[in-house]
Parts: C-alpha cells; structure tokens; sequence
C-alpha cells in the first residue's frame, strides 16, 4: 500500500468536504485520500501482514475493459460502479437486495450489486448496463426488444430487468412467458408496468435467438 | 430498517485462502470477527450498523468450499455452493428432488446466484425486534419485544418457545433434515460431524445462536446419504409474496412406501420454532397406515399438538395442519 498515495486513516487530517464534493472527487481523481472522511473513527487498521489481507488499489474486469479503481474495504459494487467508475446505468433502489435494480452480471449471473462487496468480486468479468450494446454502438437484442415494444414506463428499473434477464436468457434462451416471469421476478417494478416488461424481454428474447 | 446510509461502516477485509487461515483470524479477532459467507445474511446486519465487526474474513478464496461431489453414493456439497447450483445439479435434481424445491424456493434469483446453501441453514433469526438492534434476549438482553401485549408477532414461533419467539428462517434446512444430511462442522481443533437435525438449537439450549457452531466453527460441507434417495418427497412453502419472502411455514418430507401402507417417512416443518421441527411422533403414527385422508388428518392433528400461538400467529396451527396433511397425502400443489 505504501507505493500509492493513500492515507493511513489513522493519522489523516479531516477535512470538511461536502458529500458531492467528495462524490465528484472521487470520480475524478479515483483518489482515495477524498474518500479519508469515511474513516473518522474507524478501528480498522491495515494488516497488511496478515493472511488474504486486501490491497485497495485493484484491478476490475468490468464490460472487458481492466478498470484500476481504489476500493475501500467496506465498499458495495454498486458504490464502485457508480461513483468511482462513472457507471451511472447501475440504479441503487434499495441497498438492500430487495428490488433488483442493481443487478449485474458477474462472469454472466445475475447478482445484486447493492449486496456485493466489490473485493470479492475482483477476479470476475463484471457487466454493467453499459457493457450490452457493442462495441459499434448496436444495441444488444433484449435492449431492442425493449426498444421495440416501448416495455417501461419511468425507468428507472430498466437496467436491472435487462441485466437480470440477459442472464438468465444465457442460460435459458427459449423459454416461456411463465419461465422469464419466473427468471425476471428478483426484479420490481413500482409501475406496476409487468405485462409490458414481460413482453418486451420476451421480444429481446427472441431477437436473441436469431442474432 | 431499510434506510439507505452512504457507506457501511468501515471495517478490515481478509480473503483468505485456507481454512485454517480463516480460522486463524477468526481466533485473532474473536468477538469482533464476522464470517463472510455469500452476503445476504451479513449485509443488512452491517448496512444497519446493527452489528460493526472490526475484521471480515471472506470464505470466497478458499478453494474446495465450492460444489457438489459424489460420495459413496450420497452426495457432499461444499458450505460454499451457490443455491442455484444445488437447484442445478443433476443429481441433486435426479435424486434429491427435495433439496432441489426446497433451494428454489429461497429467496429471489439474484440471491439464489450469490446466497450459499451454508449460509442458508446457518443465518441468523429474522425477527425484526432483534435484526432493528433492540436489546431482546436474542441479542443479550432480558425482555423479549415480540411476545409483549404489543408486540408484533404475526411471523413468530407456536412451538418450543423459550423467552425468545422468533423462528428458524431457513428453507433448505427441514429438506436436509429430511433426507438425513450430515453437517460437517470445522473446529478449530477437529472436524466434527453432526446430524442436520442436531445442527439447529433452540433457545433453551443457546438463546444468542441458531445452530451448534460455537464461534470460529466453520461449516464445511453437507453430507447427503443415499438412503432417501428418489424417495417420495414433498416440499411446500408458505409465504405472503412469492419471491423475496420467507417461509411463514414450510414442510419437507421423504416417504418410502412400502405396498399401500407408509413404509419409513421424515417429516421437517420451518418457520414455526427458532429450530426446524422434526415431526418424529408423526412419523411414528403413520408408519404403517395407509396414505389416505384418515391417515393424513391424524398428522395434521397430532402434529400441532402443544403448538401456543401468540397474539397474532394463531393462523400457523392451522396451516401448519394443513402442510402435514399435505405433505402425508402427497400431492403437490393440490388444495387442503
């Protein structure tokens, strides 16, 4: 840890920083000492001696591209997303693993990544929300699907339905109504607006079979 | 409870790679360790800053935690293995088809991807008296929130109560206990193994702990003998929403029949005592008999006897009945 400029939090000075500054900090710089605020405190203190300590400076496979990112121990994946990778697609709903709006793809499962700690998941290939379209811009099939048939209405769901049920398409790639209900249904809508998301994916899902 | 906060407060992580290693740790931090299994048990405790370990010891890195093998007929799944991999597994599905209902109905997908099915029997109470941080006997206190004139008690225990009234939440955990699973438990001394019926304790026993892990215990794997295996099973979970929620009650049986008559049978209810209930005087009565109706209102009857409803969970008796009968008849799905 001694060859990145991070701060013993312990010993760093505090410094009064409102949460956008901080937030934006954050993004910009991917700096930890804008992140010392959140160790006022704190009775962790690195170990870095111990068996499976942690660096905080690592590496995220994340939509094929290697994203060096300063991670706090204590940090979700959506947080790291979000705020320190710019990944804004990724919604938190709840922070709580009840509404799905997070999910990402994690080596091609579905998870939430309000309930990940981004360290456990560092030696595994992360898709976002960003990450579906390629590379010439071209929509993925369940995005036109979506597309297509106008499926949502405030969206604000949108990417963690899509996430959730790309995966589950990768591994189900024709399956009934019932069965994406089924594949899809770790996700809420507070639309109210299912029957339209169900066609939608259930469109995307067939463009998926004929691309 | 759910309140968003913008971090978690902070903590040191450890990734280890050895269980020993794990253990180690463990023995370091003591009281202020925290086991790291899939997460979902874990992150409301620490998100609601209910409980605020010094050191997370991630069981992520260790290898051999993960998956299901073949073993002398029955089957070892790593504490580790994802609940979509047990739901997944051929075997498990060919088998054990038991697991498998009782696995699938756990949760949402997303949390079936990430939540492990040693996390699963092992987590923690889910009475929100207790999960919100009051101070109730459950969390070292001396007065139970739940069972007080106004106490919220609706998803509570009917059975074997003891100052504490909350229940087991586990869905795979009566499966297991049907199918006569081995818990393989690491000690920091030895590996001990204990019948997955003997692995879940009431208050009476420990009223701070779900199961028979002792702090720095790690389990291991889950031992399933083929003795059940393509057994006549039954799972049923009863729950206000289908997905997200748990059990309100749940039963798992496995019925051999031999001819007409019930041959051998195991009979597991969750969700009505801070353990799985194994209904051992049920399975006594109806082995033998024949599976019919006569038979099936005899367990559903005998099986809620000394059952003592709070305030707002007399609803459970009744249901509770009518998940045995179900589960002595036999056929899944059908009404009451």
């Amino acid at each position: 840890m001694a060859d990145h400029e991070l701060e013993d939090p312990g010993t760093s000075t505090p410094v009064k920083l409102s949460r956008r500054d901080v937030i934006k900090g954050v993004i910009a710089a991917g700096a930890a000492s804008s992140a010392s605020y959140l160790f006022r405190g704190s009775t962790a203190s690195a170990q870095a001696s111990a068996p499976g300590a942690v660096e905080r400076l690592i590496t995220l496979d994340v939509n094929g591209q290697q994203r060096r990112v300063d991670v706090m121990k204590q940090e979700t994946l959506a947080m790291t997303l979000r705020y320190k990778l710019g990944l804004t697609g990724t919604k938190l709903g709840c922070d709580r693993a009840e509404c799905g709006a997070c999910t990402v793809l994690i080596d091609d499962v579905p998870r939430y990544s309000c309930s990940i700690f981004t360290h456990t998941v560092r030696d595994k290939k992360i898709v976002t929300i960003e990450g579906l379209a390629g590379a010439n811009g071209k929509l993925h099939p369940v995005q036109q699907g979506v597309l297509d048939e106008q499926g949502f209405q405030c969206g604000f769901c949108t990417s963690g339905f899509l996430m959730a049920a790309v995966g589950f398409l990768k591994t189900n790639p024709n399956p009934t109504r019932a069965e994406l209900a089924h594949g899809v249904s770790g996700n809420l809508c507070r639309c109210m607006d299912y029957d339209k998301i169900l066609t939608a994916l259930m469109r995307g899902a067939e463009y998926m079979r004929k691309a | 409870m759910a309140v968003i906060r913008d971090v978690i407060p902070a903590f040191e992580l450890f990734q280890p790679a050895s269980i020993e290693d794990a253990q180690s740790l463990l023995a370091r931090y003591g009281p202020e360790g925290w086991v790291l299994a899939g997460g979902l048990d874990t992150f409301d405790w620490l998100a609601d800053r209910i409980k605020r370990p010094t050191a997370v010891v991630d069981l992520g890195q260790i290898k051999g935690l993960s998956g299901v093998r073949v073993v002398d007929g029955g089957l070892e799944i790593g504490a580790m293995t994802t609940l979509t991999e047990v739901v997944q597994h051929p075997v498990v599905r060919e088998k054990y088809r038991l697991l498998a209902e009782a696995a699938e109905a756990a949760a949402s997908p997303q949390i079936r991807n990430q939540g492990t099915i040693g996390g699963n029997v092992s987590q923690d109470a889910r009475c929100w008296y207790y999960r919100a941080g009051w101070p109730c006997y459950r969390a070292g206190g001396n007065i139970c929130y739940a069972d007080t004139p106004k106490g919220l008690n609706r998803e509570h225990a009917i059975l074997d109560a003891d100052r504490c009234v909350a229940v087991n939440p586990s869905d795979t955990a009566p499966a297991l206990i049907a199918l006569d699973a081995k818990m393989v438990i690491r000690t920091p001394k030895e590996e001990r193994v204990v019948d997955a019926e003997d692995y879940f304790i009431g208050p009476a026993t420990d009223i701070t702990r779900m199961t028979v892990l002792q702090p720095g215990d790690l389990l291991t794997a889950i031992r399933i003998p083929s003795t059940w295996a393509g057994a006549q099973f039954y799972f049923e979970k009863v729950r206000d929403r289908n997905v997200w929620d748990f059990a309100l009650v749940n039963v798992a049986s496995a019925t051999k029949v031999s001819g007409s008559a019930i041959g051998d049978v195991r009979l597991v209810v969750n969700g009505v005592a801070a353990h799985p209930v194994r209904l051992k005087a049920v399975e006594a009565a109806v082995t033998g008999k024949p599976r019919n109706e006569a038979t099936a209102e005899l367990a559903g009857q005998l099986a809620v006897q000394g059952a003592q409803p709070l305030q707002h969970n007399g609803y459970k008796v009744p249901l509770m009945t009518n998940l045995v009968k179900r589960a002595i008849r036999g056929v899944a799905g059908e009404a009451a």
